[in-house]
């Protein structure tokens, strides 16, 4: 039984994480903007056996609120052993080069809201020498692309942050798990699917709570994303500006 | 617009798709939409060609749960193998399980679907307590048996029509555990089915058989018959198992009229065919087919049509139909291995196009090959309208208006409860209308 606070806990991915601490009986504390899609996550988890689903109404660009969130979902939880932050929000690229207003308010709740929370979490698992940070980003952060940079910069961000923190906190007993997953679909049926690529937001909640429970570094999930990303990578500069990806 | 097709791959057709989340989403401005569940309706009743579909797998939510009453509601997008993995172990199971468990509870609801229990427990209608309608205008249905009772039995095997069902209650029924135990045995003839159906039906739960289509003369009508009870038995659940997959839709069918005689020979007389005492997971007696998964993709890319009828009358009357229907489908030797003869209740449905009634119904799969195959079905239709029978929309994908309305003549009745915006293929065909 594992004491577990979700950010975002509304997002496909972190919903289908939740169910499987749920089944197998561990205590939540999940936090989101809507309300009412909350509480049906809430009552969902608790019908599939978590021992607590408690709910907490947030904006995640709400970063003076966080101290006060964790307090709470300490005191409700009686502790906690890990975080899976995974609010985010998928940027408009188009928009977003048109408006800086919004570029700084995509960078804020994809990545600065990120690197709050964290710095937050961090202290607090430092200092009671044990708990997993697990963090949403992206593969779409490993590399800037024309097509959603804004979002990918911001996941760029997060990946380098938690980067970091990873090494600060290595000798502290607190992994950071940095998450990357590829094209990730709303739960579809064989008769709809999307292509090879996109993976079912079951397969990747199954990947996280591995890598949680082991406390990994950095995984790609499905896995194939890995030598993908790394292929992307590799390209040099010279032709990369030049495709339109 | 993605081209897309329903579990018998056949018609293929294109529609926009949007995906629902949850049950506070509103409907999407369309005027032709349609909800889909899992896609495991065989013909064209779950497809809307050039319209919408709203899929409704992302509403897969509890909503609550109480072990002690064994009353359920979930979002309507929730499958039944979901309900079973999370109601089994504390000694409750779905009332009624069609033979896959891939359905939504909103598809079983629209379907009004049966299964091996229906001589007992009637079909999934009989066991929905409540469940949601969002019609197209924005207003919410709450329907019970007595509340909007006439938007209750026509939602009730309503085919999606009426409005998006969006969470249901439901009442499951007490197991003792996951284990079936029961037997199986061959029988020689349509004569002896009949028989072990009679004398099966009080004392089990699950009763079905498996027939050899491609048999005929001394041999028509042979098959397997099994049936079964839910026991307290304890042994170690057995360990899950990843279902294999279909992995390819093969350019030509495998399936074709050697194969199927080889296959039936094989099946009839392999040993565990008879069986004094025999005992089950709840996985491979009532969901065999659910451990392989896409297996309809070897029916070849051209798909398969699934002809399901049900035959109604004195035993003599469905034994002489059912023998013609046989005759007529050894002789065109388009069957395939999938038969399943199954005796109903006489419960009666809850639902204005509920199709099961009293009678006697067939089962089974032809690969498509066009003409051929649309002639022979047309040939067990006049056989099925002649006894004044029924065949079975969620399996249908052919079926002609006529057909149609003799089979279900209170559609008319229903036709008024259909939301304005609503609206399927299926429908279309069969009513010859436009929207």
């Amino acid at each position: 039984m594992k004491r577990i606070l979700i950010m975002g806990a509304n997002s496909a991915i972190a919903e289908h994480t939740a169910r499987r601490f749920a089944a197998r009986g561990d205590s939540l504390f999940l936090v989101a903007r809507n309300a009412l899609k909350l509480q049906a996550v809430a009552d969902d988890l608790m019908v599939r056996g978590a021992l607590a689903a408690h709910t907490c109404v947030l904006d995640a660009r709400a970063m003076d609120r966080y101290p006060a969130m964790l307090d709470a979902a300490t005191e409700r939880l009686g502790g906690i052993d890990a975080a899976l932050i995974a609010h985010g929000t998928l940027s408009d690229q188009a928009a977003c080069q048109n408006s800086v207003e919004l570029l700084l308010q995509e960078f804020t709740t994809n990545a600065l809201s990120v690197m709050a929370l964290c710095t937050h979490l961090a202290n607090r698992f430092e200092a009671q020498r044990h708990g997993v940070i697990a963090v949403v980003s992206s593969v779409a952060g490993d590399r800037g692309r024309r097509s959603n940079y804004v979002y990918g910069a911001a996941k760029a961000a997060v990946s380098a942050f938690t980067s970091g923190l990873r090494q600060r906190l290595y000798s502290k007993g607190v992994s950071v798990v940095t998450i990357k997953p590829g094209f990730v679909s709303t739960p579809m049926t064989a008769a709809f699917t999307k292509g090879a690529l996109w993976a079912a937001p079951e397969t990747v909640a199954v990947a996280i709570v591995r890598a949680m429970d082991r406390g990994a570094s950095i995984i790609y999930t499905p896995w194939f994303w890995r030598p993908i990303m790394g292929v992307v990578k590799a390209v040099p500069e010279a032709i990369f500006r030049r495709l339109k990806l | 617009m993605m081209t897309g097709s329903s579990w018998g791959r056949w018609p293929q057709c294109r529609q926009q798709l949007v995906a629902l989340r949850n049950r506070f989403e509103p409907l999407p401005e369309s005027d032709s939409m349609l909800p889909f569940g899992n896609g495991r309706s065989y013909g064209d009743a779950c497809l809307n060609a050039d319209g919408m579909l709203l899929l409704t797998r992302g509403m897969d939510r509890f909503i609550a749960w109480d072990p002690e009453s064994g009353v359920l509601e979930c979002e309507a997008g929730v499958l039944l193998s979901e309900i079973i993995e999370l109601t089994v172990a504390q000694g409750w199971f779905p009332p009624v399980t069609p033979g896959t468990a891939l359905v939504t509870v909103g598809g079983a609801i629209a379907n009004d679907v049966h299964g091996k229990n229906h001589h007992r427990a009637g079909s999934f209608g009989h066991h929905v307590k409540e469940f949601e309608l969002l019609r197209s205008n924005g207003q919410v249905l709450r329907c019970t048996p007595d509340r909007n009772p006439e938007w209750f039995r026509a939602t009730i095997g309503g085919l999606g029509l009426t409005g998006l069902i969006r969470t249901a209650r439901l009442q499951m029924r007490r197991v003792p555990g996951i284990w079936i135990a029961g037997d199986s045995r061959r029988f020689a003839n349509l004569t002896e089915f009949f028989g072990l159906a009679a004398s099966s039906d009080s004392d089990y739960e699950y009763t079905v058989a498996w027939l050899d289509c491609a048999s005929s003369g001394a041999r028509l009508g042979r098959g397997i018959f099994m049936r079964g009870n839910h026991i307290d038995h304890q042994a170690p659940t057995p360990r899950a198992r990843k279902p294999h997959r279909f992995p390819f839709t093969p350019p030509v069918s495998p399936v074709n009229a050697l194969s199927v005689r080889i296959f039936n020979a094989l099946y009839f007389h392999r040993p565990a065919a008879q069986c004094a005492s025999a005992l089950w997971h709840y996985q491979p007696f009532l969901f065999p087919l659910d451990k392989l998964l896409n297996w309809n993709r070897m029916y070849g890319p051209r798909g398969f049509y699934q002809y399901q009828c049900v035959l109604p009358g004195s035993v003599q009357e469905q034994d002489s139909a059912l023998r013609d229907m046989l005759r007529r489908i050894a002789r065109s030797g388009l069957g395939s291995f999938l038969v399943v003869l199954k005796q109903f209740g006489d419960m009666p449905s809850v639902g204005l196009l509920s199709f099961p009634r009293p009678g006697v119904t067939l089962a089974l799969d032809f690969p498509n090959r066009g003409e051929v195959t649309l002639r022979l079905l047309e040939d067990l239709d006049a056989v099925t309208r002649a006894a004044g029978g029924a065949v079975y929309p969620a399996k249908d994908a052919r079926m002609s208006g006529a057909s149609f309305r003799q089979y279900f003549p209170r559609w008319e009745q229903l036709r008024q409860f259909v939301d304005p915006k609503f609206s399927s293929s299926f429908w279309r065909r069969v009513t010859g209308s436009t929207t």
